[in-house]
């Protein structure tokens, strides 16, 4: 759903495909991205700490959209690849001593790697029986996490050393803002373009009719297995920035309960959208605060409710869940460009 | 050799219990097209249920068990009735991430009302050990699987010669001439939904007298993935003989390979199990292999 202003006539292809549609999108896009460099001055730790945590999953978000809403494959192990992400992390800074310009990208594409070999029942299942195989990834991967200790140290987990660049160490929420900022921008703006290219446009033929695409010559095999290695590339990515921003991974931080909060990310933010992804994340990283917030306030009415804070913040995840999808199906972006539309025309709309 | 058959048993016991589980599924996918990700849930609903009339209330076990399955049947059918039916005609994703909200839904509700403690039932079934030729089997093992065979049977029975178990068989094979025969297809959902909440539950009540309960129980549920996908996702024989082999290979690995690797290869098995069967017969042992038409 796409409004523009009467006039705005695109004459080519390349407009169409455009990422901004006018001068002044363009113009508040970029202001927007400057401002958002002076936040860390004025905010205070927590709130960057906040920020942080929704650039590093906004990365993981946008690479699991990539696979689900435009490739069309339901995955419920990205938990598992954002761990195998932080664990190569963990593994290659640790016993290499490795700079994290080369553990990122060297983390991401083992992650790749192993998205692809789980993707490869992709060949023969489609929907529910995806969704069913990718299931059995995050489990096989969990067991692996904790068994292979000499790898992962098992259950004790493992630190990470923080990176260093240029001689300055990046210890302190401040410092990873510009980090973390840095790498949600730059893998971000990939991901948009990717999807404007012919591996885009080949993900969502095999998306809204892989028999069609087949006919028309998209090799749908590989394809699909270019999204898992792609969006596990996203999720190796970000497992690598958390683990760097946490210093301490454990394999309880990727369960299959990280797998579903990052699709309700998705399906909240909109599936097959970008910059729905982004809003995803933000919401799903905001909500929990919020709810922590509140507990606190109400805690000294009804002390009981911290004991208990976990179990409810599970299940505000499944009551968001069901509520996108009974009333919002398209999520937030949907929403955005609806709020968009609205104010072009104000005060005069017709 | 003794080791070996006692694991077998344990097995087969606990395999058949995912039986009534993969039951419960295979029902709301044959006749709903649902896959539901929340049938370990409803066990869980289920088992506490009858734990908190059992102990709280003091009912007796049978009275608390029938009811508590009167109570589930309701509770599928409003699960249905509310969440699900809104979503006939919406995309598969949807309607699996639907189910995957309802289970952390329904899991959490259940660890606020009663923690996430293990609890036990009082003892209803005695655990001594009953001599059969050279074996000992505890008492609880052949209970559960004299009830289940039961239920199998109430089950087949229903499907087999009830006006209501014809149309929900009719509603699996073809809901288009289901429904120009006059079966009301909506009732036919939320009833599988209520039968699957019931066959969950029998499968919890089961497993908490075997184990004691607590929220983990949910995993059970997942576990029933490998079993219909062995059996085939459309075949409810497929998912008694599923269930079944899944339980004895599962405690085989349990029993041999756990002590190598230090524990967890019983419960990851069944998944590289699942990979495997995906990979090389997706549809399964009984499945209806679909024929993909332009």
């Amino acid at each position: 759903m796409n409004y523009v202003n009467c006039g705005n006539f695109k004459t080519s292809y390349a407009k169409d495909a455009a990422i901004y549609k006018t001068v002044f999108s363009k113009i508040s896009i970029y202001s927007f991205l400057i401002l958002m460099l002076l936040v860390p001055f004025y905010a205070n730790s927590y709130i960057l700490y906040i920020l942080n945590m929704i650039f590093i999953s906004s990365i993981a978000a946008v690479g699991l959209n990539i696979l689900t809403g435009f490739t069309g494959l339901i995955s419920l192990g990205h938990g598992a690849f954002i761990g195998v992400g932080a664990f190569a992390t963990g593994y290659l800074a640790l016993n290499y001593g490795m700079n994290f310009y080369f553990v990122i990208p060297l983390a991401a594409l083992i992650t790749a790697i192993i998205g692809i070999i789980f993707g490869l029942p992709s060949l023969r299942l489609k929907d529910l029986y995806l969704s069913i195989a990718t299931l059995a990834a995050q489990f096989i991967l969990e067991f692996i996490f904790i068994r292979a200790e000499s790898f992962t140290g098992g259950v004790n987990g493992m630190p990470v050393a923080y990176p260093t660049i240029f001689g300055i160490e990046i210890n302190n929420d401040f410092r990873f803002y510009f980090f973390a900022y840095s790498f949600a921008i730059v893998m971000i703006t990939i991901g948009k373009n990717i999807l404007r290219t012919k591996i885009g446009r080949a993900f969502i033929s095999v998306r809204d009719n892989y028999i069609a695409a087949e006919a028309m010559g998209v090799d749908i095999f590989k394809y699909k297995l270019l999204s898992f290695g792609i969006s596990s590339f996203y999720a190796g990515v970000a497992g690598s920035l958390w683990a760097y921003y946490v210093q301490f991974i454990t394999p309880e931080h990727f369960t299959i309960t990280v797998s579903i909060q990052y699709l309700s990310m998705i399906i909240i933010g909109g599936l097959g959208s970008v910059l729905g992804s982004i809003f995803g994340t933000i919401f799903m990283v905001i909500l929990p605060e919020m709810l922590r917030h509140l507990v606190d306030l109400l805690s000294g009415v009804a002390p009981f409710l911290k004991q208990i804070f976990p179990a409810i913040r599970e299940a505000f995840y499944g009551i968001v869940i069901i509520l996108f999808l009974l009333f919002e199906p398209e999520g937030l972006a949907r929403r955005w460009n609806l709020i968009k539309a609205y104010w072009k025309l104000w005060p005069f709309s017709y | 050799m003794e080791f070996l058959t006692q694991i077998i048993i344990a097995g087969i016991v606990i395999g058949s219990i995912y039986s009534l589980v993969a039951l419960g599924f295979t029902l709301i996918y044959k006749s709903t097209g649902i896959v539901n990700f929340a049938q370990g849930e409803l066990l869980l609903v289920g088992a506490y249920v009858c734990l908190h009339l059992t102990v709280s209330y003091q009912i007796p076990f049978i009275f608390s068990f029938l009811i508590t399955l009167i109570f589930m049947f309701f509770f599928g059918f409003l699960i249905e009735r509310v969440f699900l039916r809104r979503m006939i005609g919406e995309p598969i994703i949807s309607i699996i991430m639907l189910t995957i909200g309802l289970s952390s839904l329904l899991k959490s509700i259940v660890q606020i009302i009663w923690g996430t403690d293990t609890r036990t039932f009082p003892k209803i079934f005695s655990h001594e050990p009953v001599k059969i030729g050279f074996l000992n089997i505890s008492m609880v093992y052949i209970f559960a699987l004299i009830s289940i065979a039961i239920f199998l049977g109430i089950f087949s029975y229903f499907f087999k010669t009830t006006k209501t178990g014809v149309a929900m068989r009719a509603v699996a094979s073809d809901q288009q001439a289901a429904l120009s025969m006059g079966i009301d297809v909506r009732r036919i959902f939320a009833l599988s939904w209520a039968i699957a909440a019931i066959v969950s539950t029998v499968g919890g009540v089961l497993l908490g007298n075997i184990n004691g309960i607590n929220t983990s129980l949910s995993q059970f549920g997942l576990k029933v993935f490998p079993v219909v996908i062995l059996g085939g996702l459309d075949s409810i024989i497929g998912a008694i003989v599923g269930g079944i082999i899944i339980g004895v290979l599962e405690n085989i690995v349990g029993g041999y390979i756990d002590p190598l690797v230090g524990g967890g290869a019983k419960e990851v098995f069944p998944f590289v199990a699942m990979i495997i069967i995906l990979l090389i017969k997706p549809y399964g042992l009984f499945g209806t292999v679909k024929v993909e038409k332009v």
